[in-house]
């Protein structure tokens, strides 16, 4: 140091991080000089070339809203106003009930991250239930650290059946129906993450069933509206089951993957209530939470969603666009699924093609992810979790290929 | 039953509350002096120029894409902020202890440092380290400490309502007196809301007790630029800080000094002892990150990181800056003058001597409530006014304003 005496240091005591075990993934994939290397770690999509993909309908909204030269005046605490309604209406259906009751509030949030750290802060303070927030077996990595850091619990209930890489729908209601009365469950609405595996609409119907019987608080996540099926009806079917089912949701939404905005941080958080009274004082609560922590939420993104959902050529673009994307995920699936055949594999890929949704649970153990990474330069997480959208028909072969090789 | 039935009606955020009564005010000589965003003298806001060609370029940049920021944010963001608050050259920067970590605004960055300062500062989840923060200071400030899990928000010394200006004995007092290891939160320039700064002589002062008491310094820097319309005179109090050997945290706002206000742009400047304590704190702060808002938002990050980084693009912004603050620095002289000319009773020197965006006027609530009540000026009750919001045109109602709240009401 030139001349400058540092007393003491506060931060001796200060342990390193453990590293991101995602951001890890993707260093080690940096590094590696094989030309046949593939990040089948990374969450965004990536097109048939593995390219970042900046949809049409975002690049239009862009430029319609560069001509409007607008402020940079401070949204409100709660963004958007514009963005907020559209995004509600997105997830609950147009002509829903609740929206024209005005028993519920949508706060713009900084994407799904942001979302729901807002709903878990507002649990910690408000809920008067349990502490626990049930969260399906295997969960988002980042939900157990959002609550926590929150200030609530974290208890699981089982969803994941290793033994078929589907859902194990009895163990599932088995332990629902054990959750203590008022406790939190987290429901992922579509495209589970990471495994991929989702419930059937009857099965929705008995969890809702179950769920109500044992008066639980829903806190839906949805960070996959269209991406799913490629239809954002049919992605938001679970949501408004449950709405009409009397269930007053939770409901985190984002908008990094459906609408390619992840950089932009987009999302939504919804409070469904008794009725609007209600409504205005917890988003009253939503605004004394948020202002401490950033006052008010960024505009590009937000602008940039609502101009395409409130613009019927950008609108219907964009559900071309997300069903493009909903498509050639689906695709890759179904050549990954062939290609696995085609090497000679006796095992069952099924799960490959009936997952849904970005990731897919292959099932590899450790070990096999190990081999597939070093002998092959295939990254993905520990625990056999792939991106689809890291697969592209250049590669899918080869991945058949690598696969076939740490499983036979 | 609702879960959410007990929930209670929160109050507005008063600032908030002002600008929306001021919409809904229909008085043709209505005057908004609450909120504090820059506004030109067609009482406007402004984006600026080089914010607007900054922008154009990033839209037809056909290479750029939407991909998520790492954790800690654009990297070229990170490093041209830091050299903006600690110089171009800042030894602290040659010697690669210094850290930043883009955060949501001003606020973002408090908040993260906050959050930090609990989990590991003072021993490991410690929240009972007293926090000290000024009185008056920006009314964010206490809640977000609180909400970080401090338990101690103290206020110290600072605004002389008497004298009108800094009560430095009260300050240096406090000083001596708070725990060793108390976290003192100091704005870097532009007393929010006061105006009023400690000169460098009173800085070294504060500096040298701060030094012997291991009291830990947070600045709060929303105003570089903005205040004297010079970007190193504004940072002063930081740099010499830094240059005392401090380790430090620096919340950086680019909202007003870029205009940036709803995109969001902040950074958490980190001066440690070495790299390698920087590095360790790093790695807990995007853990914080993670869980708060997973990465930052990247068009206002894009825009200042742009600029910063272009010698012409920032010679731009450094024209538009002063732009701003010698507007600011005009509404305070012919405030004065006006005052001054009309027989006002008390002293106005405090406006001129006073800087950056606000002025504590010195009006008491009643007359604060006259004002606005009355005379459709609306400002905080504090008796704060945002000097953007005086322009040429409204500059002598605004005075006259002021002269029959104070003759009339006690």
């Amino acid at each position: 140091m030139r001349g400058i005496t540092v007393f003491h240091s506060w931060w001796g005591g200060v342990q390193m991080g453990p590293p991101d075990p995602i951001l890890g993934v993707s260093e080690a994939f940096k590094k590696d000089t094989n030309p046949k290397k593939m990040n089948l770690g990374v969450g965004a999509y990536r097109d048939d070339m593995g390219k970042p993909f900046v949809l049409s309908c975002v690049r239009k909204a862009e430029a319609i809203i560069t001509t409007k030269q607008m402020d940079k005046e401070y949204l409100g605490i709660g963004g958007l106003g514009e963005f907020s309604k559209s995004c509600a209406q997105l997830a609950l259906g147009a002509d829903n009930e609740v929206m024209k009751s005005g028993r519920y509030i949508t706060v713009q949030t900084i994407s799904g991250t942001g979302s729901l750290r807002i709903g878990a802060n507002f649990l910690a303070r408000f809920h008067g239930g349990p502490r626990d927030v049930y969260l399906p077996k295997p969960s988002w990595g980042n939900h157990t650290p959002i609550f926590r850091d929150a200030g609530m619990e974290l208890k699981a209930y089982k969803y994941y059946d290793p033994s078929t890489c589907g859902f194990d729908f009895k163990g599932a209601l088995d332990d629902i129906s054990k959750i203590p009365e008022h406790s939190v469950i987290m429901l992922h609405a579509c495209a589970h993450n990471p495994t991929g595996v989702d419930p059937k609409p009857e099965q929705w119907k008995e969890i809702s069933d179950i769920v109500k019987k044992r008066n639980l608080l829903v806190f839906f996540d949805m960070a996959y509206q269209g991406f799913a099926s490629g239809d954002i009806d049919r992605d938001a079917w679970a949501v408004r089951y449950f709405i009409e089912q009397g269930h007053n949701i939770l409901l985190s939404q984002s908008f990094a993957k459906n609408m390619g905005l992840y950089g932009e941080r987009v999302g939504g958080f919804t409070v469904v209530c008794n009725d609007a009274e209600e409504a205005k004082r917890v988003e009253s609560q939503l605004k004394i939470l948020i202002r401490p922590i950033y006052s008010n939420p960024p505009m590009n993104g937000a602008r940039i969603a609502a101009t395409i959902l409130n613009t019927p050529d950008l609108r219907s673009l964009w559900l071309e666009e997300v069903h493009g994307m909903a498509n050639r995920i689906i695709k890759m699936r179904e050549q990954l699924a062939a290609g696995l055949i085609k090497e000679g594999s006796s095992k069952n890929w099924q799960h490959v093609i009936d997952q849904i949704g970005m990731f897919c649970f292959t099932g590899l153990k450790p070990e096999q992810v190990e081999r597939l990474t070093k002998e092959f330069s295939v990254y993905m997480t520990k625990d056999g979790r792939i991106s689809m959208a890291g697969v592209t028909s250049g590669n899918v072969g080869y991945l058949a290929h690598g696969i076939h090789a740490v499983t036979k | 039953m609702s879960v959410f039935s007990e929930v209670p009606q929160a109050p507005p955020v008063a600032v908030f509350k002002l600008s929306a009564d001021f919409r809904e005010d229909s008085h043709p000589q209505k005057v908004n002096l609450g909120v504090g965003a820059y506004r030109t003298d067609d009482c406007q806001p402004w984006v600026l120029p080089v914010v607007k060609k900054v922008e154009r370029l990033i839209v037809e940049d056909g290479s750029l894409n939407h991909e998520y920021l790492p954790i800690l944010g654009l990297p070229e963001f990170r490093s041209a902020s830091s050299k903006v608050a600690l110089g171009d050259d800042s030894a602290a920067i040659k010697d690669n202890r210094v850290g930043g970590v883009q955060a949501l605004g001003g606020t973002g960055a408090l908040r993260i440092g906050a959050e930090f300062l609990r989990r590991w500062y003072n021993g490991v989840n410690n929240t009972a380290t007293p926090i000290y923060v000024s009185a008056p200071t920006w009314e964010n400030h206490n809640s977000v400490f609180a909400d970080a899990g401090f338990k101690d928000i103290r206020p110290y010394h600072y605004w002389d309502a008497a004298k009108r200006g800094l009560d430095l004995d009260g300050l240096l007092d406090d000083l001596e007196k708070a725990p060793e290891r108390s976290v003192f939160v100091l704005h870097a320039c532009a007393h929010n809301p006061t105006g009023t700064d400690p000169t460098p002589e009173e800085w070294k002062k504060i500096s040298e007790i701060m030094k012997r008491r291991s009291l830990f310094v947070f600045f709060d820097s929303a105003y570089q630029g903005f205040a004297s319309g010079d970007l190193d005179k504004d940072a002063w109090a930081i740099r010499y800080f830094v240059s005392e050997g401090f380790e430090l945290f620096v919340a950086q706002s680019f909202s007003k000094n870029f205009g940036l206000y709803n995109e969001r742009v902040g950074n958490l400047t980190v001066v440690a002892q070495d790299g390698e304590n920087l590095s360790r704190i790093l790695s807990q702060m995007e853990k914080i990150v993670r869980t708060t808002w997973s990465n930052p938002p990247s068009q206002g990050a894009r825009i200042v990181s742009k600029t910063l980084n272009s010698p012409e693009l920032f010679a731009e912004w450094k024209g538009n800056v002063k732009t701003m603050a010698e507007r600011v620095l005009l509404m305070r002289d012919q405030l004065k003058a006006k005052l001054q000319a009309q027989g006002t009773p008390g002293t106005w020197d405090h406006i001129t001597q006073q800087i950056g965006m606000f002025s504590f006027t010195g009006l008491n609530p009643k007359q604060v409530e006259y004002m606005i009540k009355e005379k459709h000026v609306y400002l905080m009750a504090s008796g704060r006014i945002n000097m953007c919001g005086l322009t040429t045109k409204n500059i002598d109602y605004v005075a006259q304003s002021i002269h029959d709240a104070v003759t009339k009401v006690q």
